[in-house]
């Protein structure tokens, strides 16, 4: 038997987001007192690939064909589920984005597995098997028991430290079977984001609201975010009044993220905002209305104008950075 | 052409989330139900498919006991054709998925339409689930979805890129914002026709239950914010660099 951990490349490298879920998978192996086989699928160097020997890969299995080369769900699904059964896995784990989320399902119905998506820490016990996983878009937690014989999880990001924990293991290529009826969904134009922060990556996002007032006050929302390496976002009405694009809008019905900072500039902070950031490790609110609900959700606040406050904040980032 | 689309029925987005029974079930006191959102979004762009090409039927399916049929109701209101209940206490995803599969396998469906995720559970799951009991192709998240005589051409839309993606039928396909600009509001010409259209109760099909929730909990209570004059914003960035240590 074995724990199974699927790593995603984006154009042949990894992100801080593999190196937390293998570290998350390591751990649950090491409790399991099984090997971790790390499965990387698509146009990876090997040298890039040796790198998740030093988060505690006990086996590196590399396929790289051709036809594997762009993510497709059925086909990718078909090659997980061939080195899942080549290995005998009981455990297979996924990062929680676009691609795990399309992983995860499939084989749980190929595998007849218990799936927890979104899982946010280790499994509280493992017999029986219970982990915790993010519901109601951060508003709760359950607790879920998965009672089949294989089990399936997606990690949160942000959920887990990287733990370096070096085995050596070597890269191993490996031929699979690829279907041309797992290929009829295959994209026929892929356009990659430009060079912009990923916001679900970002460290520290700052994010507008309605009170800017209008698109072309997003100047200092971008300089601040510059200044801190952050990626920007927006609330709802923002990216509905097309203020914005509707990639950045967070919230419920757009994207959640997790990031160790978010700043809400003139963001009343409405429920179904909140949701989608409300598992951020630090929470700022900045609003003129000293009512605002997002001061009951924030860590940090200020009542003031964002015209005047955030100017004020410019010039002490750039001041400590200065010192430093 | 015929789409099968998935509907859940899920808790209103300003629904305050609580448990009861020693934090095992969720506290529908005070809650109201609704279609789930990208469910809504999703069953717009259809309409508008309908409407341009006139040659479209939209059968609605919700695996629940009869506490659904008014959200089922409500999107034959907004302009669904018919609807299928499952009648069966939603177990867990796979439980769920393998319903409509059954549904869809005897149906003939020229594809096969969800939500991205319910708003509630938020698993993600039940689309790529069906499209695999189907041995299907499937695409998530589509920011967009056009049809032709045999085929879907859909934009998925992921952290800002782009993917185009020309199907043949048949296939799954999930719906994200984007996919229609405002959900549809039901008048009462739909909510009066939506009386007479079919709404058929099927059995549940048999299937093993591979995961329980076992306990509910909220997130802790956060602590008081911290206010700062904002005459000192300078202050703020000194408390994120040395107290939350985040700058």
């Amino acid at each position: 038997m074995s724990v199974l951990v699927y790593t995603e490349n984006w154009d042949g490298r990894f992100k801080k987001s593999t190196y937390e879920l293998v570290s998350y998978a390591k751990a649950i192996a090491t409790e399991l007192k099984l090997p971790l086989v790390a499965l990387s699928i698509g146009n990876v160097s090997e040298a890039e690939f040796s790198k998740l020997e030093l988060y505690g890969a006990d086996k590196l299995v590399l396929v790289n064909t051709e036809k594997l080369h762009t993510f497709v769900a059925q086909a990718y699904t078909h090659t997980v589920y061939q080195v899942a059964k080549a290995e005998n896995a009981s455990v297979l784990l996924f990062n929680n984005n676009y691609t795990g989320r399309s992983l995860a399902p499939r084989l749980s119905v190929k595998l007849n597995a218990g799936t927890a998506t979104g899982v946010v820490k280790l499994p509280a016990s493992y017999a029986p098997f219970i982990v915790r996983k993010s519901i109601y878009t951060g508003k709760a937690f359950a607790d879920v028991e998965l009672l089949s014989a294989v089990k399936i999880l997606t990690l949160n990001q942000n959920s887990f430290e990287i733990r370096e924990n070096a085995t050596g293991a070597k890269v191993e290529v490996r031929e699979v079977e690829v279907l041309d009826k797992h290929l009829a969904a295959m994209p026929t134009k892929v356009e990659k984001a430009s060079g912009k922060m990923n916001l679900t990556d970002a460290e520290i996002v700052i994010s507008g609201g309605r009170g800017l007032k209008g698109p072309e006050n997003w100047g200092m929302v971008e300089e601040l975010a510059d200044l801190l390496g952050a990626g920007t976002a927006c609330s709802r009405p923002v990216a509905d009044s097309e203020w914005r694009p509707h990639h950045e809008h967070v919230g419920q019905t757009g994207k959640v993220v997790r990031p160790n900072l978010y700043i809400a500039i003139g963001i009343s902070g409405a429920i179904q905002h909140l949701a989608g950031v409300n598992s951020s490790k630090v929470l700022v609110a900045i609003n003129n209305d000293p009512e605002a609900p997002f001061f009951e959700a924030a860590d940090y606040g200020i009542v003031g104008d964002a015209f005047a406050v955030v100017p004020k904040i410019i010039d002490a980032v750039k001041a400590m950075k200065a010192s430093h | 052409m015929k789409v099968l689309l998935c509907i859940s029925h899920v808790p209103d987005t300003t629904s305050r989330i609580r448990f009861v029974n020693n934090q095992t079930q969720f506290d529908t006191t005070d809650v109201q139900y609704i279609i789930s959102p990208y469910d809504e979004l999703s069953l717009t762009r259809l309409l508008e498919i309908k409407e341009a090409n006139n040659d479209l039927d939209i059968t609605i399916i919700t695996v629940g006991n009869a506490d659904v049929e008014a959200t089922m109701r409500k999107a034959l209101a907004i302009g669904a054709d018919d609807a299928i209940r499952v009648d069966a206490e939603p177990v867990d995803a796979l439980f769920v998925a393998k319903q409509i599969a059954e549904v869809a396998r005897t149906r003939n469906f020229d594809f096969i339409m969800t939500g991205k995720e319910s708003i509630d559970h938020t698993g993600n799951q039940v689309g790529e689930m069906v499209a695999e009991f189907l041995d299907m192709p499937s695409v998530s998240s589509a920011a967009w979805l056009e049809i032709e005589a045999n085929k879907g051409i859909i934009t998925r839309e992921m952290d800002g890129g782009k993917e185009v993606v020309e199907v043949k039928f048949p296939f799954v396909v999930s719906g994200q914002k984007g996919i229609a600009k405002e959900p549809r509001i039901p008048n009462m010409r739909g909510i009066m026709n939506s009386r007479k259209k079919s709404l058929e109760v099927v059995p549940a099909v048999a299937q093993d239950t591979v995961s329980v929730i076992s306990h509910y909990e909220l997130p802790a209570p956060k602590g008081k914010c911290k206010m700062i004059p904002a005459d000192n914003a300078a202050e703020l960035v000194r408390l994120l660099h040395e107290e939350a240590k985040v700058i």
